[in-house]
């Protein structure tokens, strides 16, 4: 358990941050200059002029008129820029921490196993793409056997399909448990795919925390979270493939339909409904291409100043968010008990962070 | 052709290599503290460290003059410790040099250091290296071609040294004596072909030491 309170303040901006983080994969939501980063340099210990308080599992790293510089702390940390030794080899860098892990360290054959480094422990990092050197500098950070491994937008600087080479390494990560992990993103995709809790930070403050199925899925979140992020996180089972290529999900108020997914019958999902992507209707619709609709009831109709509302329903047991305007409400007459049917528009699909 | 007494040679880069050996010590946590503070005395300080490149050398020598004299308070207690004056002595000329090379040594470290930034030393801590560690394992290999820079123009420098060495070291053989001063001294004299010879060392000795430099900048591993 990492406790902090701190602050910290630069011209122009003031953070002030209380929190207790968990185990398992915690995410820091937030958009840039929000104080992401800086709250995960502080706890690394490298912002020595913060002022407060943090302790990992009762041990004071800062406060009280202790300052335990970061090679002290042990933590891991992933720079968004990675920022691997160019001066020595994938090999030699990984080397590099294993020396000064606390004895006995990680397994170095393991991780280099896990993470598919054999083929690039000769090269030397300028040789590496974006999203080599990040799996480098994920394995890097696991090899000096750290407490807790903090994460700045590891994936920020890659396109999206080097984003999608690095996810599954993550979740394999996060499934083992053995680690507690800070994630700090300003992607709300990510945090949905990778996180159990999530923190939302704003101008320095926290707006929100809590496990990430609950905040994704609160209707007043919606501003905090970016009208174009927010959206709902449910699990799904995989229940059937379809001879005409689509793969049917169990949800628990029915069965969505999604072009193939490779994964095998019986499979937990964990997938993310973008709000926006969310259009309701009253009664079922017909003649429509959608193929996914569910039923569902309104359980909160969140209006803030936009001419959007956020509408928070119940379907089965499974909570959805919807984004729509504040004329559709009014028109359609939602209120909280207003039974009606969520047509969706697309569906993220990610595994699932049990079972999977 | 009968070659001149070369001791000139040998005391020069005698002196060129204990002030490189000093400077090197010197200059590297002078540089490391430029590139890191944040403090509003730093343009001083850096104006201090770049005087000798504007200064006559004259003027640097005059000052030094007087600060070794057995009179003052530096060159007294030196005369209390050593039992020998500053002035007009090797001891007194590798003072000199240390100060007249200063900036060939801390600025091109400074600049390394600069260029290398906090980024990799802050990765470095992460993992769990301390200070020296991280100064050893990362800074130093990191800006190694800082380093082989300010070696090479710190000894090249003092190898051409003249004027503060006259001011401060005169002209005793072996001893003060350097090779710029004995060249000099064959001119005055007309004694044109040991000038010729003196000089030719000089000329090839330059020569081979920034072929050597520019040579291994070239073979220098960069992995950037």
């Amino acid at each position: 358990m990492l406790s902090v309170d701190i602050s910290h303040s630069f011209p122009g901006f003031d953070l002030r941050v209380s929190h207790s983080f968990g185990a398992g994969l915690t995410a820091i939501f937030g958009k840039s200059g929000s104080g992401k980063s800086t709250l995960l340099r502080i706890l690394a210990g490298l912002e020595p002029h913060s002022t407060g308080t943090v302790q990992m599992n009762g041990t004071v790293w800062q406060g009280s008129g202790t300052f335990l510089p970061p090679h002290k702390r042990g933590v891991g940390y992933v720079f968004q820029d990675a920022r691997l030794f160019p001066h020595l080899t994938v090999a030699g860098n990984l080397r590099y921490a294993e020396k000064r892990a606390p004895q006995p360290g990680p397994s170095m054959a393991q991780v280099v196993q896990d993470f598919d480094l054999s083929p690039l422990l000769a090269r030397y990092p300028g040789r590496l793409s974006g999203g080599e050197k990040q799996r480098v500098a994920i394995a890097r950070a696991l090899l000096s056997a750290p407490r807790i491994l903090l994460m700045d937008e590891p994936l920020a600087a890659l396109d999206a399909t080097r984003k999608a080479e690095i996810l599954p390494y993550l979740e394999r990560l996060r499934d083992r448990g053995d680690i507690p992990m800070l994630y700090v993103s300003h992607s709300l995709s990510e945090v949905a795919r990778l996180a159990a809790d999530i923190v939302v930070l704003d101008a320095g403050r926290i707006l929100r925390a809590g496990q990430t199925a609950d905040v994704l899925s609160d209707p007043a979140a919606v501003p905090d979270l970016g009208v174009r992020e927010a959206g709902a996180v449910l699990r799904a089972k995989v229940a059937a493939h379809h001879a005409d290529g689509l793969t049917e999900l169990a949800v628990s108020a029915g069965a969505l339909f999604l072009p193939r997914i490779s994964a095998a019958v019986g499979t937990d999902l964990r997938i993310r409904i973008p709000a926006q992507d969310v259009m309701l209707s009253l009664t079922r619709p017909e003649g429509i291409s959608a193929l996914n609709i569910l039923p569902a009831t309104v359980t909160a109709v969140h209006r803030g100043d936009g001419p959007g509302v956020a509408v928070a329903l119940l379907s089965g047991s499974d909570r959805l968010l919807a984004r729509i305007t504040r004329r559709s409400a009014d028109a359609l007459g939602l209120v909280p008990g207003t039974a009606c049917h969520a047509v969706l528009k697309s569906v993220a699909v990610s595994h699932a962070d049990v079972g999977a | 052709m009968i070659l001149p007494d070369l001791s000139p040679l040998w005391l020069t880069l005698e002196l060129a290599t204990v002030t490189t050996v000093i400077l090197l010590a010197l200059g590297t946590p002078l540089a490391w503290w430029l590139a890191q503070t944040r403090t509003r005395v730093k343009p001083v300080i850096e104006a201090i460290t770049a005087l000798p490149l504007v200064l006559p050398p004259t003027v640097l020598g005059f000052y030094l003059l007087i600060l070794f004299s057995p009179k003052s308070t530096l060159g007294g207690w030196w005369v209390d410790m050593t039992g020998s004056t500053l002035t007009f002595s090797f001891a007194g000329l590798v003072v000199a040099s240390v100060l007249y090379s200063l900036p060939f040594t801390v600025q091109p470290l400074q600049s390394a250091f600069e260029a290398m930034g906090r980024a990799p030393l802050e990765a470095a801590s992460t993992l769990r290296a301390g200070p020296l560690d991280r100064f050893l394992t990362v800074a130093a290999p990191i800006c190694g071609r800082g380093f082989l820079t300010a070696a090479v123009l710190s000894f090249a420098h003092t190898l051409g040294e003249f004027g503060v060495v006259l001011m401060v070291g005169g002209n005793i053989p072996g001893e003060t004596k350097v090779i710029s001063i004995a060249i000099y001294e064959r001119v005055e004299t007309i004694d044109y072909a040991a000038a010729h010879v003196l000089s030719g060392i000089m000329l090839a000795l330059s020569f081979a030491v920034l072929l050597l430099v520019y040579t291994l900048n070239r073979r220098f591993p960069v992995h950037l």
